[in-house]
């Protein structure tokens, strides 16, 4: 069985997941929503990698439950330069961009869910279809976020 | 003396406030702009109306010809008439062709409309005055009604002095009038309405008060809401809103138990962190309850402003008009049929941009034209700093339409002067939909002009036109826009298609919806638990509570497919700001009964001036304790964005709290717009963050430190009479004074 695996590679997507959001966060300060909503959101990541080290134990798997990458001084730089370029159009189509790479990040996410949910079915085990169901919902609110927040940025940064 | 207002309007009218005792006088006061004002060479100077027309008009061409209609933005109000929001709508949205309009009603209100989106999938009030009179448990989630409501308090008031009286629950940090009747108070830690919430809605289901037989006909969502509440016990939500387990578990027992259960909402929820989640768990307590629908059984999700409701029906939130739904394009199809224009002209690819986003816009530089209507941003906004700076950009065009000249009107380009409220003819709405004509009595001072006729001439200046070459607006004088607007609400919700102004001038007040069917109104909507939430019908599919993000129609209609009432969950999530070593305090701001939003009327009414003179800052008796200050010490008031100087009241208010008014800005001090020295803003402190699904901006989870600058030399000019009563004995009582004395000739004779 390869389920270890499978948990190990969702262990890491969702780090790698809660690290972009918070990326897109600190590169976008002066988008108070954006900020705000995608730390938020980079919260659920952050759980579900402390769930996913709990369960994986079981799978002979050993992982960290303290998610990656709390900010640094770098991302406080980048907040700050944010507020600096605040007056200027561009952080509009990086805004796009940053959206785009989450949506991108969360749906492979929801994918490695789906196969988890599929294979815990399959062997049966109980607990971690329960920890599938309970956490892909989560990811599929993040790529409608960031979806939703394209479409919505996207005629303002694309027009004017 | 002054006639009651209340008397005059019937018994129907709940949200006048003690304002309009006194605030006529504003309306005679020598300050009303009476000319135009145009700025040359840096400074506002009177011209005449063509040429400030002129220059409005031709900025907004310029602009329309190099950036498009993305480079306009409109801001108004809630308190222009019905008339007035629903042209400015049709300029902006089918003229212009801009999606960036919105009023302040989204400090006010917005939450209000959003929560009911959620639950009911359209805007429109669930309850009625009249279910006070029926009550026998009425909520109040944060809302100070006796200060924000009075003449709806009053009938609180009579059914409490009366027989049967009902149970009261207030849920608000300060030790308000309300807070002072009710059975029970609790104070929860600003921020943590969510986590309250679900533990009263982990009481109430866990103990079986639910009205199985109505949940099963007519919602969907229960088994969801019930599931996340379970992780909401009472002793989780005590720890966390700080609030005494016995209490909540006594507040759920009276809400569990009620048999016409009443819940209004206000500001308390609406202006704190997670607002929907939170208000639309008020309305889940309604519905799993039963609630709705029958006397004494609703839910009133309050306005702050007269005329906040006209704002939402006729589209100048954002919204299209009569709750038509921007996701729908039927419904788009529909409003370009009644405004004869190209459905593509109707800007819907996305959610109207709230004021927040605007200004993000005009920040970064792709909003070049502002047109603020009724309203002072300069004063109310979050975090000033920024606002101020963003509103004196050289590269923004603002154009400012009010009676007086505001912080905003100082900072504009063009100030046009406005006709109020007995100057002009036109219609408004109560929170629970009742419709009023309040007509011209006398001229407007000087130049001024009713806000229709000024809109009416812009469109004109611009040469707007329908797609048959035909003139936009189609009508010349509020009876004619109110004909329009019939047409535009028949079939929806808000329908008026049965009103008139005869009609409205025989007999004040009739609730809508009115129609052929309903030719004296409605009481009471969604009776027997029919509601307008059809997929096809709604003026909304949701949102998600915690990101905002809207569902599309394939997922509305999965979830909800015969158009129940949507039963949402929330979970809760800290407040963005928190409390620590710096900043020890939760600031949260307010209003007082005496002033109303910057007091741009109220200061300009005598005894509501000396009623509330100055700033203060209330701070819990215990935290002034540990301190060793005392009432009237001068404190300076922190927080990451700036610094206020009040004297301090010690108040009912909650520990670890601190309360600022949110009324005083800086028209009446030397800089005129800015603070000269110390700030009294109290957003001079707020913090830039909304309400991801109401787009509401947050004035009540602020981190925020004290310190005292010198000792008092008497108290702190603070009102004694409402929430800001102190604690301590030896604070001279506000009174108005012979000046303030009305008399009321009751129509059969005798006076009291």
């Amino acid at each position: 069985m390869k389920l270890g695996l499978a948990i190990e590679e969702l262990h890491r997507s969702e780090n790698h997941l809660a690290r972009v959001l918070l990326a897109v966060s600190d590169r976008h300060k002066a988008d108070h929503e954006v900020f705000y909503v995608a730390r938020d959101i980079a919260g659920w990541s952050q759980r579900h990698v402390t769930e996913l080290a709990r369960i994986g134990a079981d799978f002979g798997v050993d992982l960290d439950p303290e998610p990656e990458g709390e900010p640094g001084i770098l991302e406080k730089l980048q907040q700050a330069t944010s507020d600096l370029l605040g007056r200027r159009p561009e952080p509009g189509l990086l805004l796009l961009a940053g959206l785009r790479h989450v949506h991108r990040e969360a749906a492979g996410v929801s994918l490695d869910w789906e196969l988890l949910a599929q294979a815990a079915q399959g062997a049966r085990k109980r607990e971690l279809l329960g920890l599938a169901e309970r956490c892909h919902p989560d990811t599929l609110r993040q790529m409608r976020w960031a979806n939703a927040k394209l479409k919505e940025s996207a005629t303002q940064a694309l027009v004017s | 003396m002054g006639r009651s207002w209340a008397s005059a309007a019937g018994p129907s009218t709940g949200s006048t406030t003690a304002g309009w005792d006194h605030g006529w006088q504003a309306n005679n006061s020598p300050d009303r702009l009476t000319r135009p004002l145009i700025r040359r060479d840096g400074e506002l100077v009177e011209t005449d109306w063509d040429t400030a027309m002129d220059a409005v008009a031709g900025r907004a061409k310029e602009l329309l010809d190099e950036r498009g209609p993305s480079s306009i933005a409109f801001y108004t109000t809630g308190q222009l008439f019905l008339e007035e929001y629903y042209t400015l709508g049709l300029i902006a949205h089918g003229g212009i062709g801009t999606n960036h309009v919105d009023g302040n009603t989204r400090l006010c209100t917005a939450t209000a409309a959003a929560a009911l989106k959620e639950t009911f999938a359209s805007d429109g009030q669930p309850g009625s005055y009249t279910d006070v009179d029926h009550a026998d448990v009425i909520v109040l989630y944060g809302h100070n009604m006796a200060e924000t409501q009075t003449v709806l308090w009053s009938r609180v008031l009579d059914r409490l002095a009366g027989p049967n009286p009902p149970q009261v629950i207030c849920v608000d940090p300060r030790e308000t009038p309300v807070a002072r009747a009710a059975t029970v108070h609790l104070a929860p830690w600003p921020g943590t309405n969510v986590m309250l919430m679900n533990a009263l809605l982990h009481e109430i289901i866990g103990n079986g008060w639910v009205d199985r037989g109505y949940v099963d006909a007519h919602t969907v969502g229960f088994d969801e809401l019930a599931k996340r509440v379970q992780d909401y016990p009472p002793e989780v939500a005590a720890e966390v809103c700080d609030v005494p387990v016995e209490q909540i578990r006594e507040a759920a027992r009276i809400i569990g138990q009620a048999q016409r259960l009443l819940s209004t909402v206000l500001q308390g929820f609406y202006q704190s962190h997670q607002a929907t989640a939170a208000a639309v768990q008020v309305n889940n307590i309604n519905v799993v309850r039963g609630m709705l629908g029958k006397p004494g059984c609703g839910i009133l999700q309050m306005n702050g402003q007269p005329t906040a409701q006209n704002t939402r029906e006729a589209g100048a939130d954002g919204d299209l008009p009569a709750f038509r739904n921007w996701s729908n394009d039927s419904h788009i199809q529909d409003l370009a049929r009644v405004w004869n224009v190209d459905p593509m002209d109707i800007p819907h690819y996305s959610p109207p941009t709230h004021i927040m986003q605007q200004l993000r816009y005009i920040e970064e530089g792709s909003i070049r034209f502002f047109y603020v209507t009724a309203t002072n941003p300069a004063v109310s906004l979050p975090e000033l700093t920024r606002i101020r700076s963003l509103l004196s950009q050289e590269r923004l065009f603002l154009v400012v339409q009010d009676l007086f000249l505001t912080e905003t009107a100082q900072l504009a380009d063009v100030v046009l002067p406005a006709a109020t409220w007995g100057e002009k003819t036109g219609t408004f709405t109560n929170v629970d939909r009742t419709v009023h004509l309040s007509e011209k009595a006398v001229d407007p001072p000087g130049e001024a002009r009713p806000d229709l006729d000024i809109v009416i001439d812009f469109a004109h200046r611009l040469d707007l036109r329908d797609k048959d070459g035909a003139p936009l607006v189609k009508w010349s004088d509020p009876e004619g826009a109110f004909e329009g607007w019939k047409e535009c609400s028949k079939g929806r919700p808000c329908d008026y298609s049965g009103l008139s102004y005869d009609k409205l001038r025989g007999r004040s007040g009739i609730q809508w919806p009115v129609t052929d069917e309903h030719p004296d109104g409605t009481e009471h909507i969604y009776v027997d638990g029919q509601f307008w939430a059809q997929p096809d019908y709604c003026e909304s599919y949701g949102r998600d509570l915690v990101t905002g993000a809207p569902l599309d129609e394939t997922e509305y209609r999965a979830l909800n497919p015969t158009g129940r009432a949507v039963l949402k969950a929330a979970e809760y999530l800290p407040p963005h700001e928190l409390i620590g070593v710096d900043f020890p305090f939760q600031l949260i701001t307010g209003r007082t009964l005496y002033h109303f939003h910057t007091r741009t009327k109220t200061a300009r009414a005598p005894q509501l001036q000396a009623a509330a003179p100055e700033v203060w800052v209330e701070m819990s008796a215990s935290d002034a304790a540990d301190r060793g200050w005392s009432e009237g010490d001068l404190l300076a008031v922190t927080t990451p964005r700036g610094r206020v100087e009040a004297k301090l009241r010690i108040s009912g208010i909650r520990p670890g709290v601190l309360f600022l008014p949110f009324h005083y800005g800086y028209w009446d001090q030397p800089a005129g717009h800015e603070p000269d020295g110390h700030g009294r803003a109290a957003n001079e402190l707020t913090l830039t963050d909304w309400d991801p699904c109401s787009k509401q901006p947050i004035f009540k989870t602020a981190a925020a430190n004290a310190t005292r600058l010198a000792p008092g030399d008497g108290p702190a000019a603070a009102p004694t009479t409402t929430g800001s009563r102190p604690v301590a004995g030896d604070v001279p009582p506000t009174r108005g004074g012979a000046a303030a004395e009305a008399v009321e000739e009751l129509a059969t004779g005798g006076a009291r």
